[in-house]
């Protein structure tokens, strides 16, 4: 009996590493700060862009949702549109962690908002890179 | 004062735990019973000093002592009194204090219960357990000093987290804590067996309604958990595949795995070295999901260095799982199986499989909670994989478990004939095969909805022909049908203890299926006397009232609900203004049903009340997940009801 379990097991074993390779590469979405964006951005590809959101560039249209703003970290800005109320927690020079693709026409199409205060980032205009570094990490995955 | 005195009792105690440690351990080696007793003094005072620390921060949130920092941090002259006494663990010095309070408490429990029953193994379950409570006082003095000064006194705290202000923050930690720390003690165990050589079943069975405990409070508090997002986040969901969840959610799978597998070893004398490798897995997993969420390695693999949490339970777990292989080294000779699996198509064979999806299930969970750290490591570039990932692998996962379950239980052990299937499974699988051809006909889209609740259906109409059959056995005795099932019931209480727990987990599986497959929301904007509809309900926005609450100011939307041609209903979710905080908190506001939610969120307003936006949500089934709790309570209490077949 002991060849049919050993048979068994290699083939649950290659099932679970299939799921998990496929389900890596559908659902990986990929950290970047606006400069890195900006610097090689691909239309389509999944992306979780964290910085700043840059003062007074938040616009709220209540009659049809639209809420668009620009993120920043200092060195490059990329502007976001998102459909629906903007999170608790979020505003201009905040961080946020938005969720989404680049469309290609020049704009980030936001699906989801993540918004996290944070007592540890430094003032908007830090513009090195280890700050832009700092801010990120304090704001990666928050509790939506 | 209380900054000096709590510091002092955790010191002391400290070196109590140590010599406890150290003397169970001797005595056990030498023969002398003198030093065990002595180690159980140890173990008492330890066990009163931890106590005393408790009771001290709680006096200290009591009186708003914000002489004493981690007071000042969690909580302001604001906060109401209850929430003063959930602050005590509100954040991470304080829930380290509830963590080694309760295994105080459990080390207590094992004292009086086991100190004549396991003579042989008891002072190194002492050991272990003192040990493991070492550790937390270290931590508590050291890493993350509880009782730490704040220098100068502030005139006020700076207020709890508005968030933790629900009654979900007195029971979650309580009862997830109850789960981690449980695990210790078949841990202790395991170790002990090891270090004795007496690895049989002794301790499987002695531990068993520890094991079973442990589960409970850890499945409870991964329930409560979820309430707590649905009914306070504000985002619908009620589990997120959040790092901080899945740390719970792993060992609970390796737990689950084990509850099962201990059967095998008690039936079967298979499985000894599996048994014991996967309750130290399960008790490494508590402490690494501690790790995990708080030492900020989650946000980056650089993070956790700056804390020294991190480093103190990396070090931990490391010495731990290192000295449980070293031990499973030098007793590998004994650790052999001496029974032998015979056929594929066996109870062993269905135990065995479910443990194999159960880890691996557990496995997948850490690889997509760790999968950033490792890609920032290995490339350099940070790649989440989010709740897609893990509902795509573990779908496949739980589904082949929801068929294990009808199978397990019921199929032969050692060789199952074509005649004991077609017995137990003709029957269940004809129905559950005409519940999914309903389900399609009756136009449900989702392949996934209708396996998981044919599924459902299978498991359940197997129970329901276990049940039906050992009634009628007893009826031809000449029971009533009632009384027999009742009999039944408490005489295999194990038995039927465990078929209630599947009930209720086929009925969370019914409430997270219906919930992922038919719920429905929207976000709109609507002016003063405005109305919307979704699900069959149509919500009106009323207006605008504002608000001064003890620790907050508050603005509350009021909604008129109708469905269908009932009277109306005001929903009003709020937004509430903490002064600490830098923007409001979402109040959320909700009508539970049986098989609806209606699930109100105030997003943005206008100050004068003429508009509103809200966002929407019809929740369905997710009443299921909760009430399948119950069942998990009443079930697990059966299960570890005290045995009454070997007296009959």
């Amino acid at each position: 009996m002991k060849p049919k379990f050993l048979v068994g097991g290699v083939v649950i074993l290659i099932a679970l590493g299939y799921m998990i390779w496929a389900g890596v590469t559908q659902s990986a979405v990929y950290f970047v700060t606006p400069t890195e964006l900006t610097a090689a951005p691909v239309a389509g590809k999944a992306y979780r862009l964290g910085g700043l959101v840059a003062p007074g560039s938040l616009k709220w249209e209540p009659r049809t949702l639209d809420l668009t703003f620009t993120m920043s970290d200092g060195r490059a800005t990329v502007p976001v549109r998102h459909k629906g109320a903007a999170p608790d927690l979020f505003g201009e020079g905040r961080g946020a962690v938005v969720e989404g693709q680049w469309t290609g026409d020049g704009y980030f199409k936001a699906s989801l908002i993540m918004a996290k205060h944070s007592e540890e980032y430094k003032a908007p205009h830090d513009t090195k890179e280890s700050q832009s570094k700092v801010l990120i990490k304090t704001l990666e995955e928050p509790k939506r | 004062m209380i900054p000096e005195l709590g510091t002092g009792a955790l010191l002391v105690a400290l070196v109590l735990c140590l010599y406890g440690a150290v003397m169970a351990a001797l005595g056990a080696r030498r023969g002398r019973t003198a030093y065990v007793e002595s180690a159980q003094h140890a173990a008492l005072a330890v066990f009163v000093l931890v106590t005393t620390c408790i009771l001290l921060l709680i006096y200290a949130f009591l009186t708003f002592d914000f002489s004493v920092r981690y007071v000042a941090n969690n909580t302001n002259l604001g906060t109401p009194f209850y929430y003063r006494i959930t602050a005590v663990w509100g954040a991470l010095e304080g829930s380290i204090v509830l963590w080694s309070w309760m295994l105080t408490v459990y080390t207590l429990v094992v004292v009086l219960r086991h100190r004549t029953s396991a003579r042989e193994l008891y002072p190194y379950v002492l050991t272990v357990m003192l040990s493991v409570i070492s550790f937390f006082l270290l931590v508590m003095t050291v890493a993350a000093p509880v009782f730490a000064r704040s220098l100068p006194i502030p005139a006020d705290g700076r207020g709890l987290n508005p968030l933790l202000e629900d009654s979900g923050m007195i029971t979650h930690p309580v009862a997830l804590y109850l789960g981690f720390t449980g695990f210790t003690v078949p841990f202790a165990f395991a170790i002990a067996a090891l270090i004795t050589g007496r690895v049989g079943d002794f301790w499987i069975t002695t531990t068993r309604r520890w094991t079973i405990l442990a589960w409970y409070f850890l499945a409870l508090g991964l329930l409560i958990g979820g309430w707590w997002s649905y009914h306070v986040l504000g985002w619908g969901g009620y589990w997120a595949w959040d790092p901080v969840e899945n740390a719970a959610f792993m060992p609970w799978l390796t737990g689950t795995a084990f509850l099962h597998s201990v059967m095998i070893q008690e039936r079967r004398r298979m499985l000894r070295l599996w048994n014991i490798a996967l309750v130290i897995l399960t008790f490494s997993l508590t402490l690494f999901g501690t790790f995990l969420t708080r030492s900020g390695v989650i946000a980056s693999v650089h993070a956790f260095t700056q804390g020294a949490i991190g480093i103190f339970f990396l070090s931990f777990l490391a010495l731990v799982v290192l000295t449980s292989l070293a031990l499973i080294a030098w007793r590998w000779d004994v650790l052999g199986a001496q029974g032998t699996l015979d056929s594929v198509v066996s109870r062993e064979s269905a135990f065995l499989l479910n443990n194999v999806l159960l880890v691996a299930a557990a496995f997948t969970v850490f690889f997509g909670t760790v999968f950033p750290l490792i890609s920032e490591a290995v490339r350099g570039v940070k790649v989440s994989v989010g709740a897609p990932f893990f509902n795509q692998v573990n779908v496949p996962l739980f589904l082949s478990l929801m068929f294990l379950m009808g199978v397990g239980p019921l199929i032969a052990w050692r060789r199952a004939s074509l005649e004991n299937l077609k017995r137990n499974f003709l029957w269940p699988i004809v129905i559950g095969a005409v519940a999914a051809l309903v389900l399609r006909l009756l136009g449900v889209r989702s392949t996934v909805a209708v396996v998981a609740l044919a599924l459902t259906i299978f498991v359940t109409a197997t129970i329901a022909v276990d049940l039906l059959r050992a009634t009628r056995a007893r009826r031809l005795m000449g029971e009533r049908a009632l009384p027999a099932l009742g009999g039944l019931l408490l005489r295999h209480n194990r038995r039927y203890g465990g078929f209630i727990v599947h009930l209720a987990v086929l009925v969370m599986a019914v409430g997270v299926t219906g919930s992922q497959a038919w719920s429905v929301h929207t976000e709109t904007t609507l002016q003063k006397g405005e109305q919307t509809e979704l699900g069959g309900y149509t919500v009106r926005f009323d207006g605008l009232r504002e608000s001064q609450e003890s620790n907050h100011g508050k603005v509350t939307g009021s909604f008129t609900v109708v469905a269908g041609r009932g009277a109306g209903d005001v929903l009003e979710p709020a937004k509430k203004f903490y002064p600490q905080e830098q923007s409001p908190i979402a109040y959320v506001d909700y009508r539970l049903g049986f098989v609806d939610d209606l699930y109100l969120v105030l997003g943005d307003f206008a100050r004068d009340g003429s508009h509103a936006t809200v966002k929407m949500q019809v929740n369905r089934m997710v009443s299921w997940i909760w009430i399948g709790g119950l069942i998990l309570t009443l079930g697990t209490l059966l299960a570890v009801l005290p045995e009454q077949r070997k007296t009959a």
